[in-house]
């Protein structure tokens, strides 16, 4: 356990390594909070103000950067994310209806993570494979040219394959 | 004979990785019979997944939409069997194909190593002439020379304004500074613009180069590649290539043994659109929040930490090196008057032929579209381009013979943008299209000016309302005024130009906006709130699919019997009309 914090050092040991490679200057802010979020899923009120006393950056100046970028979550992510693009070409070809497909087959909105923890569905700005649209993106798979019967025949599958009841 | 396979995001994305696997497999069963190699986007998007067979007598053969099943039987006919099957090919350098249409009218300046070379590998890349032009200018030419070359070269930003791009170097030569940076805008952020994404994994040592000639044109010596995190393998093979440029001496101290010395860092973004325009990209690589702040100290007197700074584009930096190797002249003599070389469009929407284009500036919009494009994939009629993404605007189809330069495309009230060029047919809803953009241009705002802030949020607001049929008289007018009063009251280039989309689909579309005002009509059937699915007694044979298809379960009848469809339950998904194959679901 550490002295100050009460946190088991094995929690902890994640951070430590990251903070091992950075100097801690406020340049260093963002590539620190892309890693922490890398290792733990999310950026933790904890690690947050450890990383506050460690670097003398105010709380305040971590959540204004943290909360300004699309890509930094503060909350626990599901097992497996699911990106729905909505770029352009994607919303031309109907990325509205695979949206709300994926809502309807999960029962989660946008922005929501199933009960069993194990998806989370995002729009995302865009994917870059246009040329592919509509696409979705569940964790590094893409998955293109999709119908709303597309994507839930292979959110179902993911289920089937992982043996997850619903 | 060698397997050549396009892994860009396209290509992986369809399955490349897969077919990458079966040519492994195949090549371990017939050890010898070929050699593997990958490389970046071939430009043929709309048949990903790309393998080209190149034969030791110089006969390439690409084949289009390659699975694995596929890959064994061309590895099969093919490359044991020496003979090609055609029912896959998409291009070849010994017979006509239909696909030959896309790559006619093209000029492949920057895309000219990208889909040949393998990205990963220097040699391959020096081969084809990477960094002929930073040795060039670093051994044989004085700075200001290199800035001169560039200023002859009529070489304009590609991330979309359009400055001059020697001049913008003048300005950051000028200043004295212990300090100097040099900094590559790889946030790509325009929804639907994929063209800086397939240079950074085609030809990374294409914008490494150019760095290295403008660090050392401007007097930096550190330089910064800002790139989105969204790109994971442009961040890979841009790191491969630095390491290996730096092995090399391109990169370093003492560059090319000339007492040069260029560092080069990756940065990566965090996802912010705002981040694109220069002064909040600056902000967010100093770890600050990504928001822009009044010019007036332009960043070549106070950029990156405060030192002297110089941004580029990234596909502007790829033309930085062939223009000195081969001179400015000859760049020059691509394009028009004022828009000289080429520019890479991202081809994508609604359109045939969807992919990388480079053309010399100055071709028509219709020769792109459907030249290269090959019109719409539906064979409905084009009605409009979205150029410019969010800054830009919609193009409707009777000024398709708009020449591509940046004045021309500014008259029309939308810009040359990055690149992104996204067709659209009479199935797309324009007042739809303007509420697209601006939920996307309301959600990046940085919030720092009050209309930006504000004001493209009540546009918002009033287009959801029109869409949803409750638009009113006036809605228009108010639009449009709302629109001049965020273009003149935002501080950065995102405000000003926010509402471009939705002022150009006005000028252009004014009806559709008052056919759902005042009709409550969706001309497109697109806005869900204006339209109603109905099932035509007379041509339903009762087959049920619709029924079983219907997610709401608002579709009942029994088999054989004319179904109806309950309106208070229907989610307006069409997933009806789809699946119906006697065309008896109706739209109105």
């Amino acid at each position: 356990m550490c002295g100050c914090c009460g946190k088991s050092e094995a929690y902890l040991k994640p951070f430590e390594d990251i903070m091992s490679e950075f100097e801690g200057k406020e340049s260093d802010l963002i590539p620190i909070l892309q890693r922490i979020q890398a290792s733990y899923g999310y950026l933790p009120e904890d690690i947050i103000r450890e990383l506050s006393a460690r670097t003398g950056i105010f709380v305040t100046k971590i959540m204004g950067v943290a909360t300004f970028y699309s890509q930094f979550r503060l909350r626990p992510m599901g097992e497996h994310t699911i990106r729905v693009c909505f770029g352009t070409a994607c919303h031309v070809n109907g990325s509205e209806s695979i949206a709300d497909a994926l809502s309807d087959e999960l029962k989660i909105p946008l922005g929501g993570t199933t009960q069993d923890g194990k998806f989370t569905l995002e729009s995302v700005a865009c994917l870059g494979c246009c040329s592919l649209a509509p696409v979705m993106m569940i964790d590094d798979e893409t998955y293109g040219r999709l119908t709303p019967d597309k994507a839930r025949n292979i959110i179902r599958e993911l289920y089937a394959k992982e043996g997850a009841s619903k | 004979m060698k397997i050549v396979i396009g892994l860009g995001s396209c290509g992986i994305a369809s399955g490349g990785l897969k077919v990458k696997e079966e040519f492994e497999k195949l090549l371990a069963e017939h050890p010898g019979a070929a050699e593997l190699a990958e490389t970046g986007c071939m430009g043929m998007c709309y048949k990903e997944v790309n393998v080209e067979i190149l034969e030791d007598d110089g006969r390439s053969t690409i084949y289009g939409e390659v699975s694995a099943e596929r890959a064994r039987e061309i590895f099969e006919s093919h490359v044991l069997g020496g003979k090609p099957v055609e029912q896959y090919v998409v291009r070849s350098n010994y017979a006509e194909n239909e696909n030959d249409a896309f790559f006619n009218g093209q000029y492949r300046y920057v895309l000219d190593r990208c889909g040949k070379i393998n990205p990963e590998s220097i040699d391959e890349a020096i081969a084809a002439g990477a960094y002929r032009g930073a040795e060039k200018a670093l051994k044989t030419m004085t700075p200001e020379e290199v800035i001169d070359e560039i200023l002859r070269s009529g070489l304009r930003g590609r991330g979309g304004a359009g400055f001059p791009t020697g001049q913008k170097w003048k300005f950051a030569r000028a200043p004295q500074a212990d300090q100097k940076y040099i900094i590559c805008n790889a946030d790509e952020g325009d929804p639907g613009a994929f063209m800086n994404r397939s240079v950074l994994e085609g030809d990374p040592h294409a914008v490494i180069e150019g760095l290295l000639i403008g660090g050392y044109a401007i007097g930096a010596t550190e330089g910064y590649i800002y790139v989105r995190a969204e790109y994971p393998l442009a961040i890979k093979r841009l790191k491969i290539a630095i390491k290996q440029a730096e092995e090399r001496g391109f990169l370093g101290d003492n560059v090319m043994g000339t007492g040069f010395s260029f560092h080069l860092h990756i940065k990566e973004g965090a996802g912010a659109f705002v981040c694109g325009e220069e002064t909040a990209l600056i902000a967010s690589i100093e770890g600050q929040r990504g928001m822009p702040r009044m010019r007036p100290p332009f960043p070549a007197n106070r950029g990156l930490f405060g030192k002297p700074s110089n941004i580029n584009n990234v596909e502007t930096l790829a033309d930085v090196g062939r223009i000195i190797a081969d001179g400015a002249e000859k760049y020059a003599a691509l394009g028009t008057e004022k828009s000289k070389g080429t520019k890479v469009f991202a081809l994508a929407g609604k359109v045939k032929r969807g992919g990388l284009a480079e053309v010399p500036l100055g071709t028509s919009l219709r020769d792109v579209i459907y030249g290269i494009g090959g019109g719409t994939a539906s064979g409905k009629p084009i009605k409009a381009v979205q150029m410019g993404g969010p800054s830009g605007g919609c193009i409707p189809a009777d000024l398709l013979d708009t020449p591509i330069d940046y004045e021309s495309l500014a008259a029309t009230g939308a810009i040359m943008g990055s690149g992104g060029m996204i067709v659209m047919d009479e199935d797309n809803c324009m007042v739809d299209i303007a509420r697209y953009f601006l939920t996307f241009i309301q959600s990046e705002s940085c919030g720092k000016c009050t209309f930006c802030r504000i004001g493209t949020r009540r546009m918002l607001e009033i287009l959801t309302r029109i869409t949803k049929g409750e638009g009113r008289e006036g809605d228009i007018e108010l639009l449009e005024e709302l629109g001049q009063q965020i273009k003149r009251s935002s501080l950065c280039g995102l405000g000003q130009t926010a509402p471009n989309p939705v002022l150009t689909t006005i000028r252009y579309f004014r009806n559709e906006y008052e056919a759902h005002i005042r009709d409550k009509k969706c001309p497109a059937h697109q806005c869900k709130a204006l339209i109603r699915y109905e099932i035509q007694a007379d041509k339903c044979v009762g087959c049920t699919v619709c029924a079983r298809k219907c997610p709401a379960g608002a579709i009942s009848g029994s088999a054989k019997n004319p179904h109806t469809i309950d309106q208070s339950k229907c989610i307006k998904c069409g997933i009806c009309k789809s699946s119906c194959r006697f065309g008896a679901i109706t739209v109105d």
